[in-house]
């Protein structure tokens, strides 16, 4: 057993799975998607058991979500270029990869709130309208912690604390990002196109 | 062979590298995961005294047909507060504070793997816990029941700050929850000490470890169910109103899809708790651990199946109810292989009866008939003659205090030696579980006819002549004689501090990693980390188990830094050394910050909000800035 010789030969803190960090990451991915499927469950369950149509002011338009979308999952990509980045030991690809990212999700939050301004209805209308702004401003708030993540770990980044060797903060930003993403992509199924196959 | 003396050096060094800073900052400060667990015990059994002590004016009220101690509204706020602080703030973080406190010197390990969240789960804990005591100050407890059910919770129908009171609170305690949670399953998959395989795991750490995964599967619903009561209540939203295409049975869902599991996270561990100290009241190794371990899993998976066992009477079609019905049925089989082995332990042992092992012997009968009047309940005709009757109030008792106190008083007689080195009285502890047991039988048993004779739950008073009055005599003279075994409880564990005699390591002479360190052990644990061989590693002279022995003695110290072995998840073969954090008061912080944003949502106070949010902002930074090595070093 390596244990026997002298343990001060192991590596001190190591990295991804060997790390306490990267599983902390992966359980709070689990726990908030539970909490996405418990909000969806709702949504479904109402929808299920709605008298009249539903939604009730007909299908919601993907002239914005639609977009939007491929917005956040280019954000995906970005991120996951500055995360290849850093693990090839090149600081400034990381650096541009997060701010570009950054950039990213900030446009689509205001794409998100101009198509907030533009509903007719709001969160006190009627049960769908609360199921929409609660499930997508649920949807909104994880992105707004995934960019306040991104701007910490940049600070790190730009100050060249993140190296090839030790650079968890960034796996761990990045896991986190890839998941609002694919919420994302299952709360837009569930309330842009499952409506349209009724 | 496991307690030899140190040289003075290395344990003056581990001790200068692991103690606790002195004085108030170390107070607010500590990550010491028996610090911490000491905490949560104490804290918890706190609130099972403020539990009892509503518990006890409930009962003063229902001695006697049209007493006129409290009017409704009261005894509707004193029976919502009993049931929510002890199945919130009592039944799950009880076992949280054994398993924090345990976890670490059963696998062999100096610290939990998330210290400083483990301290965040605590500061959580005891500050949502003054949020909601708070409700009693400005007199608007909750008051409609620990389930809430909707539309009565509406603002429509409760327009106080009482249930507001409630919603905020349980998404407060949520976090704290989910952070323990998160912790337990990261150590388990990171901080064993090398050897501690999945298949040498204590039962109890199975326990601990089957509840954290159905918290991080179930807590989302609470929190989710809480949230949108508070959007319904402040923000106009619809979801539980079905006047606008809402429904009140979404809260029903939510509730229990939550509800069920958190049944099994607060007696799975308490089932470890006796799966692992019958073996040292017998003097042998638990028939059939690895179906017991494989129970554990499955009655935690399955807990997730049979959450409409609790809405038969909601009129749900006959299909959905059947196949609930059949599900909780199905959850029998697991359970009785814990009991057969057990059983069979007993059968095949000698057992000792010192006070931890007849509380085992008392939970098991209780949890058999806990577990007879449950599959009454889970059959769905008999359950709608029975739903809302005083025989769920005997059953959900026998279940909570059966599987849930009984074990833990058993778990605080087998550990406290282990952590204030001093022994219990043994007197006093075979009387206070006479004490317990009888008044248990005395006041719950009369429950179940009660409920067949047709009382209701939830009722502030009933009319004389219904034939309930002598039996509710004795329930509530039952109640006062169990209260009275508490009171010894508490006296014993006074008397153990002052007059016990010294513990000594082993006590018990039992065969798991806690014993073979000291009592109170030191503050990092294990001066030389194990190197574990086999599932009892202080038996292995005795019942060879054939896989070796076990090393206390020459194993690595890990002396440069507070340093612990990172091993992996599946043969906790080392991967590394995991350098752990100091003192911090971020975790304090961070807890007052959840609170000010607590009242804050309560009082519609936005600048509250805002100063809580701003102060979360700053401590989570402060907690995860790179500190003590410079963040560059290419130490891997």
């Amino acid at each position: 057993m390596a244990t026997a010789a002298n343990p001060y030969e192991l590596p001190i803190n190591p990295g991804r799975q060997a790390s306490p960090g990267w599983w902390v990451m992966v359980l709070v991915i689990a726990t908030e998607a539970m909490l996405f499927a418990y909000l969806l469950f709702s949504y479904y369950y109402l929808a299920s058991m709605s008298r009249g149509a539903f939604p009730p002011d007909g299908v919601p338009r993907l002239g914005l979500a639609a977009p939007n979308t491929v917005i956040l999952l280019a954000s995906s990509g970005t991120m996951s270029w500055a995360e290849r980045g850093i693990g090839a030991g090149d600081e400034r690809r990381l650096r541009l990869g997060m701010l570009l990212t950054l950039v990213l999700g900030i446009v689509f939050l205001s794409i998100q709130g101009i198509e907030y301004s533009r509903k007719p209805f709001t969160l006190a209308t009627n049960a769908y309208g609360s199921l929409f702004f609660t499930i997508t401003g649920f949807h909104g708030a994880h992105v707004l912690v995934g960019l306040v993540m991104n701007i910490v770990v940049q600070v790190w980044a730009w100050r060249g604390w993140l190296t090839r060797e030790r650079h968890l903060p960034v796996t761990c930003a990045a896991m986190y990002w890839h998941f609002v993403d694919a919420v994302w992509i299952v709360v837009f199924a569930s309330l842009y196109i499952t409506p349209r196959l009724s | 062979m496991a307690t030899t003396t140190l040289p003075a050096p290395l344990s003056e060094r581990l001790t200068r590298l692991w103690e606790t800073a002195p004085g108030l900052y170390g107070v607010l400060a500590t990550v010491d995961h028996k610090t911490i667990g000491k905490r949560y015990l104490g804290t918890s059994i706190v609130f099972l005294i403020l539990g009892g002590v509503e518990a006890a004016a409930l009962r003063l009220q229902l001695a006697r047909a049209n007493t006129s101690l409290m009017g409704p509204e009261t005894y509707s706020q004193i029976f919502s507060m009993h049931g929510i602080t002890m199945i919130f703030w009592y039944a799950a973080p009880v076992l949280s504070g054994f398993s924090n406190y345990m976890w670490p010197l059963m696998l062999g390990a100096r610290d939990m793997a998330c210290p400083r969240a483990n301290a965040l789960s605590y500061w959580t804990f005891l500050m949502s816990g003054l949020f909601l005591y708070t409700s009693a100050l400005v007199g608007a407890m909750p008051d409609r029941g620990w389930f809430a059910y909707a539309p009565m919770t509406e603002m429509g129908y409760s327009p106080g700050l009482n249930i507001d009171f409630y919603a905020i609170a349980l998404t407060f305690l949520s976090v704290s929850t989910t952070v323990g949670a998160i912790n337990f399953v990261v150590t388990l998959f990171k901080t064993r000490a090398p050897g501690m395989s999945l298949n040498r795991l204590p039962i109890f750490v199975w326990g601990t470890l089957t509840t954290s995964f159905s918290v991080i599967a179930a807590a989302p619903a609470l929190t989710a169910a809480c949230v949108l009561l508070y959007l319904d209540r402040r923000f106009g939203a619809h979801f539980y109103d079905s006047a606008s295409g809402g429904s009140a049975m979404l809260w029903q869902h939510l509730f229990w899809s939550f509800g069920h599991p958190w049944v099994y996270i607060v007696v799975l561990p308490a089932m470890g708790i006796i799966s692992d100290l019958i073996p040292t009241f017998c003097r042998r190794p638990l028939v059939g651990y690895t179906f017991v371990a494989l129970a554990t899993v499955s009655t935690g998976i399955l807990g997730f199946g049979v959450w409409v066992h609790h809405m038969f009477a909601t009129g749900l079609p006959a299909t959905a109810s059947s196949f609930f019905s059949a599900a909780s049925m199905v959850i029998t089989i697991p359970s009785a292989i814990a009991v057969f082995s057990w059983i069979a332990t007993i059968w095949h042992g000698r057992p000792l009866f010192k006070t931890p092992m007849l509380f085992a012997a008392g939970f098991i009968i209780l949890f058999v008939i806990g577990g007879v009047s449950g599959v009454a309940t889970a059959a769905n005709a008999y359950d709608l003659q029975l739903t809302d009757t005083y025989f769920v109030v005997a059953h959900l008792h026998y279940v909570l205090i059966g599987i849930n106190v009984f074990a833990v008083m058993a778990g605080f007689y087998y550990w406290l030696p282990k952590i204030t080195g001093k022994m219990m009285n043994e007197a006093m502890g075979k009387l206070n579980f006479w004490l317990m047991f009888v008044g248990f039988g005395v006041g719950f048993f009369p429950m179940h006819t009660l409920g067949l004779l047709g009382m209701p739950r939830r009722i502030y008073t009933y009319a004389d002549g219904l034939g309930w009055g002598w039996q509710n005599m004795w329930v509530t003279i039952g109640a006062f004689v169990f209260a009275l075994g508490v009171a010894v409880f508490i006296a014993n564990f006074f008397w153990s501090l002052r007059s016990g005699a010294d513990a000594g390591p082993n006590p018990w002479d039992a065969p798991t990693l806690e014993w073979a360190i000291p009592s109170p052990p030191p503050p990092y644990n294990f001066a030389r980390i194990p190197i574990v061989a086999s599932r009892h590693p202080l038996w292995e002279d005795r019942i060879n188990e054939g896989t070796g022995r076990s090393v206390f003695d020459t194993g690595p110290t890990l002396d440069r830094g507070r340093d612990t072995f990172g091993t992996g998840p599946l043969d906790a073969e080392v991967e590394g050394i995991l350098r752990m954090p100091e003192d911090t008061a971020w975790p304090f912080l961070v807890s007052l910050s959840i609170l000010a944003v607590s009242y804050g949502l309560l009082a519609s106070l936005v600048w509250l909000d805002v100063v809580g949010a701003l102060g979360l902002f700053v401590c989570i930074v402060g907690w995860v800035v790179p500190r003590h090595e410079p963040p560059a070093t290419r130490e891997a």
